[in-house]
Order: structure tokens, then sequence, then C-alpha cells
């Protein structure tokens, strides 16, 4: 066995093309989320980057979305073809290192621009957002959960059991109220003009002005205001703080490239990878660039409180917070 | 009839075996993987709200259907054909765009609302039971309407004539003739539909406005996804599996053949129809089943027309891989639709129902469960990305084969009964006998059957997402890309080519079926 030897060996190095030498062409199969390899994701520039300096094939493999991702990595099990799992997120974490097929990384010495720190062992973060509801400039929005509970704004929201930031909203109330949890999702029951499969549909219906405001990420604005040249969109600031989502990347244990994986993982926390998050997959970046992030997000809102559970409790924490949202909504 | 041991008939048998075996085998195999599974109150609820919704909006969709269909029937008129193409566009839209398309004709901010606003009243909340059975309607009134139109064209010009030489009036008719037709082709339509809604999954939650609105389907996403409970999920899928066959056999069972005799196939004159009361009825129904279909349709063409010349070469390039597995699908699902429908004719009363009911399974199966079953059994031995289109291409045509089969099992019925004994004195059997006596007998079910799984094929995500990676997804799933990376417009012009792309398909099959005839 010489993979652990060179990977000892380098693990604090970018020595790649020494790596690349002793094992021809190796191909680095990389399983992410549907919208990070479209052309309009971050996918190609990271593949590009990346194959310039590993003299490796970097392949990735689009599947559905963060939770489809890791039923498909639990699907193939320990036969995984899967060197690296990027696009799971901190609601996910838990049940994917309990798989047990993900080793332990060695970006120790990055300085992540995150608002919490970040402890796990297992799983890299390369970008993250805050949730929040978007509306039009026009709107004058509810300053937090009671206010808009109390409120006529109506809301547009995803099935958490479907979609993710649906799963952050439920988390979100959840971090945010606690025991009086039940009490503002049912206050909110008459708000929520439905609810959808995705965030895509969620957010289409909004354009369409569905309703006043869609729950979506504080970045959705940004994209608004770049691509689009349109600053009419906007994110509403809620006191209770802003539950997170912190996107991170996983190397398969079992993988015979576990080396290359590695500094993978490394190469996601380097500005290359970092520069193009912003304007592709429209989150903040874990580690902030050298040129700083792009013009336009200095508009956006900063929450004064970012809202995360350890990701050890998310588990048993949303299987009683859908309880809760199906006893509020289903009413 | 005579029994005779025939290639076709064992083909047929086979075939509808084939998707047996693949409904069947996927959940079992998603069960093995699991161990085992157990159903929870929750998932009896989604059961029952799903048979509800389902039963509502096929009794409606078919109720409304009876009239369309009958003033089609009996009209002719400039661009007849034409509408009848287009009013069964819904039929074939992704999901995300018709809703998106009746959101904007009877949403909060529609054109409904807006008109019911400018005189002063409270915009329309289509929120809730009504609007999916409203968006079940919109999606499968066309469906019912053609199968309906395929009866009325099935009595022969000659029984008008007679009924006409009698002096029969519309009552008469409608006593003889088409309550006849309708008691066979009607418990057909009902179940086709009742089964499509029941897998309805972003429809029923979006339009029903939250998690009362919990199908089957979605429950089955909550166990693979929410819990990973494959168990479940699959036990969920077999609970849905049962129900389908026990609805197909009581609905088929209620089927009463028509016994309406052969005809020479020329054009039918409806001299019963003629009274000016009856013609403002027919021009009421057919105006009304026109708007209700075409305006959300127009609002996908308006959104999208603007950005379709722009749209990037990647979105180009989904859409050619959607029209092969659209063609392959489609040659597939009529192959396999016209041997199950000669096994049908041919075999006896009993047995004939059980192969049919076999071949309708692919309606009601999960496609979350199909894919994963699917992955499990093929991934030790091929790499998932390599089988995505090849996979695509079946299991559409597998789910749309019940579609095929509505249309083709009366008409090979009627080709047996009419022209049976005729090729049989002419000692015609075999391929001899189908190619000669039969399929020229049924070629406008037969296109119309291409047409609609072409359409379908290129319309339906099914389980290409386990599958596909970027560079093999096709149209619909790069629809979804644009609009998960924010680009809506994008979307709503892939959205538009998707309707031009699978009508033009449906059109081309159907045009062809429908040859140099008056249809």
């Amino acid at each position: 066995m010489r993979f652990p030897l060179i990977a000892l060996a380098c693990a604090p190095c970018f020595a790649l093309p020494a790596l690349a030498a002793e094992e021809e062409a190796q191909t680095l199969t990389v399983y992410t989320y549907d919208s990070f390899v479209s052309e309009w994701g971050p996918g190609p520039a990271v593949e590009e980057a990346f194959e310039a300096v590993c003299a490796c094939d970097l392949n990735f493999v689009g599947v559905g979305d963060g939770a489809a991702l890791l039923a498909r990595v639990r699907l193939e099990g320990e036969r995984t073809r899967a060197d690296v799992v990027l696009g799971l997120d901190t609601n996910l974490t838990a049940e994917a290192a309990a798989t047990g097929l993900f080793a332990q990384h060695e970006v120790l010495d990055v300085a992540w621009d995150l608002p919490v720190v970040w402890e796990d062992d297992m799983f890299v973060p390369y970008d993250w957002g805050y949730f929040a509801f978007v509306h039009e400039a026009a709107f004058d929005p509810p300053g937090d959960f009671r206010d808009l509970a109390s409120s006529d704004a109506s809301i547009l929201i995803q099935d958490p059991r479907s979609s993710t930031p649906g799963l952050g909203l439920l988390l979100w109330v959840e971090a945010a109220y606690g025991e009086a949890a039940p009490e503002i999702w049912a206050e909110l029951a008459d708000n929520v003009v439905t609810v959808t499969k995705g965030w895509s549909e969620a957010y289409g219906l909004f354009l369409d002005g569905e309703a006043d405001m869609v729950l979506s990420y504080t970045t959705s604005p940004a994209y608004h205001l770049i691509a689009e040249g349109d600053d009419s969109k906007r994110a509403a600031p809620f006191a209770e703080g802003h539950y997170m989502q912190i996107e991170v990347a996983g190397a398969v244990a079992s993988s015979p490239n576990l080396p290359l994986a590695q500094s993978f993982l490394r190469f996601l926390a380097t500005d290359p990878v970092q520069s193009v998050l912003p304007t592709t997959n429209w989150m903040y970046p874990a580690v902030t660039p050298e040129g700083g992030l792009p013009e336009g997000f200095e508009t956006l809102i900063a929450p004064e409180r970012a809202l995360l559970y350890p990701a050890g409790q998310v588990p048993e924490i949303k299987a009683q917070a859908l309880d809760t949202w199906l006893g509020a909504l289903s009413r | 009839m005579a029994r005779r041991a025939q290639p076709l008939t064992l083909a047929g048998i086979g075939a509808a075996g084939l998707v047996g075996a693949l409904i069947l085998g996927t959940a079992v195999a998603v069960l093995a993987e699991a161990g085992r599974g157990r159903l929870g109150p929750a998932d009896w609820a989604a059961l029952r709200f799903t048979v509800v919704q389902a039963g509502l909006s096929a009794a409606l969709s078919v109720g409304l259907a009876i009239p369309v269909a009958r003033a089609l029937a009996r009209r002719r008129f400039a661009g007849r054909g034409l509408l009848i193409t287009l009013l069964g566009a819904p039929f074939i839209l992704p999901v995300i765009v018709a809703v998106l398309g009746l959101l904007a004709v009877f949403g909060r901010s529609g054109w409904v609302s807006a008109g019911l606003q400018a005189v002063g009243l409270p915009p329309l909340s289509i929120y809730g039971l009504h609007g999916v059975v409203l968006a079940h309607v919109f999606f499968n009134l066309p469906l019912a309407v053609r199968l309906i139109l395929h009866g009325w064209q099935a009595i022969p010009a000659e029984r008008f004539r007679l009924a006409a030489s009698l002096g029969f009036g519309p009552g008469d008719v409608a006593r003889v003739l088409e309550r006849p037709m309708l008691r066979s082709v009607v418990p057909g339509a009902l179940l086709v539909v009742f089964l499509i809604c029941t897998t309805s999954f972003a429809v029923a939650l979006t339009l029903g406005g939250g998690p009362r609105a919990t199908t089957v389907e979605l429950a089955i996403y909550q166990a693979v996804r929410f819990e990973f409970d494959l168990g479940r999920a699959a036990l969920l899928a077999l609970v849905q599996i049962a129900l389908t066959g026990a609805v197909a056999l009581a609905a088929l069972g209620a089927a009463v053949p028509d016994g309406m005799g052969a005809g020479l196939g020329r054009v039918v004159a409806r001299w019963d129809a003629d009274a000016p009361m009856a013609r403002r009825v027919d021009a009421v129904w057919i105006g009304l089943g026109a708007l209700f279909l075409l305006a959300p349709l127009l609002s996908v063409v308006l959104r999208g027309a603007p950005g379709l010349l722009d749209l990037p070469g990647a979105v180009w390039a989904a859409a050619g891989r959607s029209a092969v597995v659209a063609l392959v699908s489609a040659a597939l699902a009529v192959t396999m639709a016209f041997a199950v429908a000669v096994a049908v004719a041919r075999l006896g009363r009993r047995s004939g129902r059980a192969v049919e009911a076999t071949a309708m399974l692919g309606i009601a199966a999960s496609p979350l469960v199909i894919g994963t079953g699917l992955f499990l059994l093929t991934f030790p031995a091929v790499d998932p990305v390599t089988l995505a289109l090849p996979v695509t291409a079946s299991v559409n045509a597998v789910m749309s084969l019940p579609f095929a089969l509505r249309a083709l099992i009366p008409a090979v019925a009627a080709a047996e009964r009419n022209h049976g004994r005729l090729a049989d004195s002419l000692g015609l059997v075999g391929w001899r006998r189908h190619w000669r006596a039969t399929l020229p007998a049924i070629r406008r079910p037969l296109g119309f059957a291409a047409g609609l799984a072409a359409a379908l094929s290129m319309g339906d995500l099914g389980v290409v997402a386990l599958f596909a990676d970027a560079s093999s997804g096709t149209l619909p799933l790069a629809l979804y890309r644009l609009m998960a990376a924010y680009r809506m417009d994008d979307a709503a012009a892939a959205a538009l080519l998707l309707l031009a792309a699978s009508l033009a398909l449906f059109w081309v099959f159907d045009r062809g079926g429908r040859g140099h005839v008056e249809a």
C-alpha cells in the first residue's frame, strides 16, 4: 500500500503533480447535487481549476439535491464509486457520519469565515448562507415570526419532507422558539399560501406574484442585482436571528484515491473555488477570497444572530419538529 | 372466437408479465434492501386523501369530457383538427410547467383574479382540495375527451344513417347508439384518470395548499429522503400497486363491450344533431373546454417566447436527447401495447382482464421506487450513469403503456370482431393477418397511442433524475436545473420548447394515424 504513505507525506502540501506522476491520470469522482454541476453552477469552473493543478480527471456526477445525494450514497454503501461527496449540509452530516463511509479530513489549518466555530472532523465546509424570507422592495416586511404570524402577509414555503430550505425553516422556528414552536406554526398556518415540493416551485410562484414573501436565502437578492441588474428584491431581517445552512464535502474512506480526495477537500477552501461560489451557487464562501466578496453582496442584510443546531442533535429534533409542523398545517 | 396458438398472444402475455415484474420486482428489491417495513397512521391518511382526490378528479374529468367529446364528434369546423391536437397539450406538460401555467390563470395574481378585482370582487383562492381537483381536471380532461371521442368515432356511419332513416330524434340516438358506446368506454377512461391522479404529488401538494394534501407518493418521498426508511417506501409502493390492481379489475369488469357491428369507415353525418339548439350547446361546450385548457397554455407561450432563441446550447442538446428517448420509448410502448391488445382480444374475458390489469400497473407505479429498485438491481453490475437514457426510455414506455392500451384495446377488439371471421375464412394468420386486417383498422388509435407515448416520454422526468448526470440530462431535467439556478426566464423558454417539442411529436404520429381520412 503506497497510498497512505503518500497521503501522509502530501497532506499539508500541494505536491499533486508528484502524486500524478506515480499514478497515471487518476480519475476523481465527485458526487454532488444537480445544480452544482449544471453549466450555471460552480462545477465547470471548479473542474477546470482543479484539473489544472492535479493532473487528474475530475468527474462530477450530479444527483438530485443534498438529501437525494445522501440517499444515493447510502444505497451504494461500501460499493460506491464516489471518492468525494460534495453538497451535504449541516442538517445531514450526522446521518452521513453515522454511515461510517466517510474518512476524517485533514484540512485543519484553514481560518474559516463562518459565523460559527467549525469543529467537524469529517466534513469540510465550502459555502454557507442564511435562510430568509425574500420580498419585493415595495413590501413592508414583518420583523419576526410573531409579527409575521399576526400580520396578513402571505408566504410560500417548501415541504421539509422533500426540500432542503423547507427543512431549514422547520429548524429555524424550532431553534428560535423551542417549546413555543407549535404555537408559532399554528398562527403561521393562515399566512402560508401553499407548500411546494422544492425551492424552484416556490421561488417561481413568488416571482409570478402568488405571495408577498418566499422562503429562500439572504443572498437571493444578490442574484437579481448582479445577474439581472434588478435591485427590487430584499430579504427580511428577523429579530430572532436566522437559521444557517453550511454546505460541506467529505472524502469516502474506502476510496482508492483517498489522498487525491483529501487534496480536493483542501482545494475547496482555496481562492479558485471560493471566488466562484458567490456568483454561481449564490452563497457566502467559507473562506473569503483575496478579492473580497463580489460587488453587490455588501447590500445584503447581515443577521445579528446565527442559529444552528449542532449536527448531532438534528436527527432527533427534525423528527419531532416535523410532527409539530404536520400537526399545525394539516388542520 | 376460435382459440389459435398465436405468437403475438404469447408476446402480449409476456409484455404484461414484464411490466408486472418491473413494477413489483423493483418494489420488492427495495423492500429486500430494507429487510422490513411498517406503515403508520399518517400513511393511511395519505392513502385516504389519495383515493378521495383521485376519485373526484376522475369523476369530474370524465363527466365534463362527455359533452365536450360529443360536441367535437358531431361538429365540423375550420381548425378542428388543430384544436383537438392542442387540447391534448396539458396532459403532456411537465408538472411544474402546467402548475405555473395554471396559476398564471387561476392564481391569486392570475388573469381570473385580476378580472375579479377589476369589478371589485376578492381574488380567487385556488389552494385546497378544489385546487387539486381543478389541476387534475386540467391535466386529464384532454385525455378523457380523446378516449371518448375515439368511442364516438368508432360508431359506424351506417348506424347514424339507419337511425336517421328510422326517424330517430336525439334522445333515441343517445339511447340506442351513444349510451351503449359510453358504457364500454367510460369505465376505462375513469380508470385511467383515477390511476394517474393516485400518483400525483407535486400538483396535489402545491395546489392543495400544504401537508393536508399529502398523497402516497409524497409519503414515499418522506420515507426515502427524510427518514431513509426504504422498507416503508416499498410497502407504500406495494399498497399503491394493490390499489391500482383492485381498481383496474373492478373498472374493467364494469365495462360492457358494445355491439356496434362493422362499418365501412365512411364519414359520419349526423342528421340528428342539426337542431339550432344542439348546435349552440355544442359550441358552448367546445368554447368552454378550449378556454379552460388553452388559457394556461397561452401563458406558458407568452412567458417563454422572449427567451426562446437565446436558450443555451446545453438545453438544445438536452432537447435532442429527450426526442431520441421519446421515439424509442414510443416504439417500445406501441409494440407492447399492440401485443397486449391482441392477447386481450384473443384470451377469454377473465384472463384477458388479468393481462390488461397487469399491464395497467405502470400507471400507478411510484417513479421514486422504480428508480430506487432499478438502481439497487443494476448498481452492482453497471455504472448507473451509462444506463440513464436506456432506463428512461424503457420506464417511460412502461408508464405510457396503460394510455396506449386504453386506445388500442377497444380498437383491436373491434377489428377482430368485425373483420376476424373474414380474415379466418381467407386463411389469414400470423403477421400477415395483422398487417392486412388488424393494423389498417386501428390506424387512428395506433397513431394516437404512439403520439401520446412519445409526448409523455418527452415531458416526463420520471426516473431519470436518479440515474442521469449533467451530460446525459433530458429536457425536463434541464428545465429544473435552470430554475434551480434562478434562471426563471430561461426556464420559461425551455418550458415552451418542451411544450412545442411534445406537441410536435404528438401531432406527427397522431396525424400519421389519421391519414387522409377526415378525423
